[in-house]
């Protein structure tokens, strides 16, 4: 599927590039095999460094690939996506040699070294925060670094978070926020407690314990599921939102693998996962019940989920707040948003070009599908657009 | 045991001996005789000889030069670490608002800063423990077997693929442990814990296969191989001398093998079981992997848990504020002071062995 999809970016490239082999008079006729194309696209390219600059086309949108190099780093939870995205858009601007790499670190390491100049962008799982913590303000520490110039917060990627199980002979399960909270609380310790048989009308549960599992570190992904269950079941979670998880029972795992793997291993097993490790690992995937009815877990039900969110951030900064509770039919609402945190100016101009051609290249149509078949939902109309006009503001 | 064993004790002199005049024939290094050493001439070097190569000469001073100064960079590091580890506990720690020493909370939210390391101690040393009675017997066993008992080609062959047990790198030791081994380990965990379960160090505590057992068994494996090698290397150089008067005596193998290869490598050993004791303390990686964290704490083996270092290691991406990372550099410090302390008491009874 990689391969296929990296056949037709290829080819996209090797067309874009075909004219501008013709204007340098070398004769590319066969362009049958994608390793070929892309052989021939880079050699020609190449080949005509006297034009301005190559400049590669993705989904019709024009990628004017600036040469350079841009580091960015933060989020674990957005690692798999970036570094899809980042070897895409590598490859194709391999001709100009841009380079774009994401490491993760965490989300604060990520924004602490996006301020102190060691990267060129941060990606987070929380917007930029405006109150001090520790006697910092992020929005602060990141103006200054961008040369007096605001910090904005892009949410980029989406993650849906699944509440994966393992049962035999259930392959449809519903979840409310209450039950998933009350299972972490050690109150439902049974798969057919009288609360999951209500929200699972005509499906025999076995009366087997479940096993709840949790990250054993701190993570992005537990502060949002924190925040979700805080919001959606506030008298059933008691506890502070934290990227430590309040469990009272149950087990933590090292990483979103090490909780899949345990569900995976353990009969009766249950715990939040990131939707790509739950397919993966080929476990069971909740439906939510959010309290108008079953949503099932899908990259559009999730991605709508986005369209009831709060801007909070002003102008082209967009800070998002989800709504988590009362969601209209239809929406999945355990999602994570994750955000690119770039310098709306500020940066020297060959990295400032190139982080604006990368976060172009991220809202074509190729890298919305990289991203979904990455376990990621895509961006809805509305907030792509968005997205998009602030891309065009940066300087 | 100790009446056979005294006129033998005589003898240990004489390998400090030969190496007394190894090391005054080395200090004649320039000397033609002193250049092709062998076993045979090295006897016959007599001290005046040697006085002839004056002491002080530039590569003899250049070379106690070296020996001193890397002697002071180790020792300045390591007072560093220990300032650095103090300088940034304290703060944390003048916030805390539990004991540091006998809690068993680790919250290091901002507001609320309440942290303890009983339980990180208790499952550190309860999971060496366990790993070092498993290994050290075994890992004896086997220095014993490739020195003494196995023929040498047969015992070079497993000396080899205990050493290759050494260059497997942790994480696969994590990886392998958490998928494969732990999960293996699992049912006679339950039946330890079901039949010993009204002790509470059996108590069953998770429901995976996440266990401090678990960890024990795979730091168990990981901790094998040093010890063996040094060990070996020790049983191996028991002076021939001493393993002939042994024989001389009417001994069996079992017997020469008590009276004078185990109390001549008794310190060599030790020394290496503290090694494989101080990698087992502080092993990362696959202790992380493989140990489930449990709200609250317990004292069960087939519970889970953290230790000093799986806690740090898990909190090190997240370091987001010196508070947060003074708490962990805090549980740091007790690891250091921990496996210190481990030292001290090896060296203490390695050298008590020496005497008698």
């Amino acid at each position: 599927m990689i391969l296929t999809r990296f056949a037709k970016v290829a080819a996209i490239a090797a067309i874009g590039t075909l004219s501008l082999a013709a204007c340098g008079g070398t004769t590319t006729t066969s362009t049958d095999s994608a390793s070929s194309a892309a052989s021939s696209a880079a050699s020609s390219a190449s080949s005509t460094e006297t034009s301005a600059s190559a400049s590669q086309s993705a989904g019709g949108t024009e990628l004017t690939c600036p040469a350079g190099k841009i580091n960015g780093g933060g989020s674990s939870a957005q690692d798999i996506a970036m570094q899809a995205l980042t070897k895409e858009y590598n490859s194709l601007c391999s001709a100009n040699g841009s380079e774009v790499i994401y490491t993760k670190s965490g989300s604060g390491q990520g924004i602490k070294d996006f301020y102190n100049k060691q990267l060129q962008w941060a990606g987070s799982d929380s917007a930029l925060k405006t109150e001090p913590k520790d006697g910092v303000v992020e929005t602060e520490k990141v103006k200054a670094r961008c040369g007096g110039n605001e910090g904005w917060n892009l949410p980029m990627i989406v993650g849906p978070v699944a509440f994966a199980y393992n049962l035999d002979g259930v392959d449809k399960l519903t979840v409310t926020p209450a039950i998933v909270a009350d299972i972490y609380a050690g109150k439902i310790t049974t798969w057919n407690d009288k609360a999951l048989a209500a929200a699972n009308p005509g499906v025999t549960l076995p009366a087997e314990k479940i096993a709840p599992f949790f990250r054993a570190d701190e993570s992005g992904t537990s502060e949002n599921v924190t925040k979700y269950l805080k919001a959606a079941a506030p008298k059933n979670f008691t506890a502070e939102t934290s990227k430590t998880f309040p469990a009272k029972v149950g087990e933590g795992k090292q990483g979103t693998q090490g909780v899949a793997d345990a569900i995976k291993s353990t009969k009766g097993g249950f715990g939040y996962v990131e939707w790509k490790y739950a397919q993966d690992a080929q476990l069971g995937v909740s439906s939510v019940d959010n309290g108008s009815g079953a949503v099932e877990l899908t990259a559009e039900n999730a991605g709508k989920a986005m369209e009831s969110a709060k801007i909070v951030g002003t102008g082209n900064d967009l800070a998002l707040k989800l709504k988590y509770d009362g969601t209209p039919a239809g929406v999945y609402p355990m999602v994570m948003v994750t955000y690119e945190i770039v310098c709306s100016a500020g940066l020297d101009q060959a990295q400032g070009a190139l982080m604006k051609d990368f976060l172009t290249y991220m809202t074509t149509p190729e890298a919305v599908t990289t991203l979904q078949s990455a376990g990621y939902a895509p961006l809805p109309e509305a907030v792509a657009t968005k997205v998009s006009t602030a891309i065009q503001a940066l300087k | 045991m100790n009446q056979p064993a005294e006129p033998l004790r005589a003898a240990t002199l004489e390998p400090e001996d030969h190496d007394t005049l190894a090391h005054l024939a080395g200090a004649a290094d320039e000397s033609p005789v002193g250049k092709h050493l062998t076993p045979e001439t090295r006897g016959r070097i007599t001290i005046p000889h040697v006085e002839l190569a004056p002491p002080t000469k530039g590569p003899d001073r250049f070379f106690s030069g070296l020996t001193v100064t890397t002697g002071v960079v180790i020792v300045a590091m390591i007072a560093a670490i220990a300032i650095f580890l103090v300088a940034s506990a304290v703060g944390p720690l003048s916030r805390n608002q539990v004991n540091f020493l006998t809690s068993t909370r680790w919250d290091i939210s901002d507001q609320n800063l309440a942290f303890g390391i009983a339980a990180l101690l208790w499952t550190t040393v309860l999971s060496s423990i366990v790993a070092m009675v498993i290994a050290v017997p075994v890992a004896m066993g086997v220095a014993l077997l490739i020195t003494h008992y196995a023929p040498s080609r047969v015992g070079r062959v497993v000396g080899f693929l205990v050493d290759l047990l050494a260059a497997v790198p942790s994480i696969v030791y994590g990886l392998w442990g958490a998928r494969v081994f732990a999960p293996w380990l699992k049912p006679f965990g339950d039946w330890l814990s079901d039949t010993l379960g009204f002790i509470p160090l059996f108590e069953r505590g998770v429901t995976s296969a996440g266990t401090v057992f678990a960890a024990s068994l795979v730091l168990a494996i990981m901790i094998l191989p040093i010890i063996t090698a040094i060990s070996r290397d020790v049983f191996d150089q028991t002076p021939r001398d001493h393993i002939e008067a042994a024989w001389a005596l009417g001994a069996t193998k079992w017997e020469m093998i008590r009276i004078a290869v185990i109390p001549y490598g008794r310190s060599g050993s030790i020394a290496a079981a503290m090694l494989g004791l101080g990698r087992a303390l502080g092993e990362t990686i696959a202790v992380m992997l493989i140990l489930s964290t449990v709200p609250g704490f317990s004292w069960s083996l087939f519970s889970g848990g953290q230790t000093f270092a799986s806690l740090i290691a898990r909190g090190a991406p997240e370091f987001d504020s010196p508070t947060k990372a003074g708490a962990y550099i805090a549980a740091g410090l007790v690891l250091f002071v921990l496996t210190f302390a481990v030292n001290g008491v090896a060296r203490a009874v390695a050298a008590g062995g020496k005497k008698g």
